[in-house]
């Protein structure tokens, strides 16, 4: 009823607008190499406005190098070549006088490993606000408290914001990780097996975390815990050896997958 | 007939401590003798006077301004060109054949005699140049002699910085000059630090190719394009030429206390700076 009310509300477009569901990213037609090897084949798959992406698949089936291709961290090794678009709200994000670094802002990534800079809690929240000229000092510390507190590790760093953030445990330095993404205010969230080397607490903190920022931000989480997929996601991607097998709601494809191939992996019969 | 390990452990261990110690006694002697002999010499008026007659009386002031000038110049020049040139190379460039020479030659440079940089400057900045015997002469020469030391630490320390970093920079958007500024040279200052302090060490205590660019004047320095003499080259022409030995090693003395002090100085700075980086 009501999707209906807001799509004839919109006459002016002269056809039907998805209402939730407003692609911000569309890979079209991707296929990744590394010197001569082909990495991912032909991927077209569309990342919606505030949902959670999960992308699964067995080791190397190119899960990693889809994620670093939606914000261009592949351009870091030399051999990588491509074919095929992404587009960002319409910009293509490999056209030749796309501004990187603002594509990095736009789109951040949190990684397998937490790496903390070797610096402060706070110098390392701060960094990228820094880095795109924030100098204000009552600016970065309201910067600073927002993005720790969306992380949910504001009330357990609040008195350490000067320690060196290496002593900071395990899930807190995930956690630092995602607030120091935060802190730039992205629109797409990346994650890449964000909870691999964490307990079964952080790693439900961190689930926590995403469930609350996918009110403000699209979130890509690439993993191998096909459970967490099926818990933290929205819609499923899955891969294999490059090519995107499927891609759907989570419920249906871990209920009810179209292909044989999923079907196999989902209930552990390889990978 | 095999040794018994336990054996083979004790002998080991009894051959790297004779190696330590022998290494120690080495510079605790050195450092003892030349202290007993010039420890005497080292009155405030030694310090604070220029040379008489040829260095046999008076003491040691404009050598000691001559040496800081043109020390300090050369390490003023050499350490932004040495780090910009590690920089390059580290961060802005693939390993192609070009930086493996440019690295190769680096690499002879730093094995080339200081007496023939000494040569070359003579050749080049002093004559060519129409520098003469002078402070800027000298640096420039020690500048180039310690380039490579610097280029080679400064290029450690710099892949030292973990990778993780720097794609964590990238991700964060920053640009690669600021990746550069921001995380790397910060992260590798200390390695920096070691390797331009080195070079001081280096450039104070160089002989040859000073005497062949900066010259022996007695006076003091009164702006670069003069020529001063440096402790280093005091000591051995006092000695060389049997002026004075108890001057001789006064001026040892002091050169070995300014080297110490530089040494403990900047040992100091780097802890420091490393545990506010913290």
């Amino acid at each position: 009823m009501t999707a209906t009310a807001q799509t004839t509300r919109n006459p002016a477009a002269g056809q039907a607008i998805p209402p939730a569901a407003a692609p911000r990213m569309i890979v079209e037609d991707f296929s990744a190499f590394f010197d001569q090897r082909q990495v991912l084949r032909n991927i077209s798959l569309a990342i919606n406005a505030r949902e959670r992406l999960a992308i699964i698949g067995p080791a190397n089936s190119g899960k990693t190098t889809l994620l670093r291709s939606l914000n261009r961290l592949n351009d870091l090794e030399h051999t990588f070549r491509h074919t095929g678009r992404i587009l960002l709200d319409g910009q293509d994000i490999y056209a030749s006088d796309a501004d990187v670094p603002a594509l990095r802002r736009r789109v951040g990534m949190v990684y397998a490993v937490p790496i903390p800079l070797p610096w402060s809690v706070y110098d390392n929240v701060a960094y990228g606000p820094r880095l795109a000229g924030v100098r204000d000092r009552q600016r970065l510390d309201e910067i600073v408290e927002t993005a720790l507190r969306s992380a949910f590790l504001w009330d357990e760093v609040k008195d350490r914001l000067r320690d060196r953030a290496t002593n900071l445990s395990g899930g807190q330095q995930q956690r630092l990780c995602v607030a120091r993404v935060l802190a730039l205010e992205p629109e797409l969230l990346l994650l890449d097996e964000p909870c691999s080397g964490l307990d079964p607490i952080s790693t439900a903190k961190i689930e926590d975390a995403l469930l609350q920022l996918k009110s403000r931000y699209s979130i890509v989480l690439v993993t191998n815990n096909t459970k967490q997929a099926a818990r933290a996601s929205d819609r499923t991607a899955f891969l294999l050896m490059g090519e995107l097998v499927e891609c759907g709601p989570t419920a249906q494809v871990f209920t009810n997958p179209r292909d044989r191939r999923t079907s196999d992996y989902i209930t552990g019969h390889f990978g | 007939m095999r040794i018994r390990p336990a054996i083979t452990q004790r002998i080991a261990v009894s051959l790297l401590w004779a190696a330590t110690a022998i290494t120690l006694s080495a510079l605790v002697f050195i450092v003892v003798y030349v202290l007993v002999h010039g420890l005497p010499r080292l009155t405030w008026t030694f310090l604070s006077e220029g040379p008489r007659s040829m260095g046999r009386e008076g003491g040691i002031l404009p050598m000691i301004v001559g040496t800081a000038w043109v020390a300090g110049l050369a390490v003023v020049i050499a350490a932004p060109i040495g780090v910009a040139t590690a920089v390059f190379l580290t961060e802005y460039t693939r390993e192609t054949r070009l930086t493996a020479i440019i690295r190769f030659g680096a690499d002879c440079l730093a094995g080339i005699p200081s007496i023939i940089f000494g040569l070359f400057g003579f050749v080049f900045f002093v004559i060519t140049l129409g520098m003469g015997l002078s402070v800027i002469s000298g640096a420039l020469t020690l500048a180039m002699m310690v380039l490579p030391t610097i280029i080679r630490t400064s290029e450690e320390a710099i892949r030292a910085v973990p990778r993780s970093y720097r794609e964590v920079s990238f991700g964060l958007g920053s640009t690669r000059w600021q990746m550069v500024t921001w995380v790397v040279l910060r992260c590798a200052l200390p390695g920096i630090g070691t390797g331009v302090v080195l070079s001081v060490g280096r450039s104070v205590s160089e002989t040859a190719a000073v005497m062949l660019t900066a010259g022996s004047a007695l006076g003091m320095p009164h702006s670069i394009f003069e020529s001063s003499r440096t402790l280093a080259l005091h000591f051995y022409i006092l000695s060389r030429e049997g002026i004075s030995m108890a001057n001789a090693y006064g001026t040892a003395a002091t050169l070995i206390i300014v080297i110490l002090a530089i040494n403990i100085a900047a040992y100091w700075l780097m802890r420091r700076f490393v545990a506010r980086a913290v």
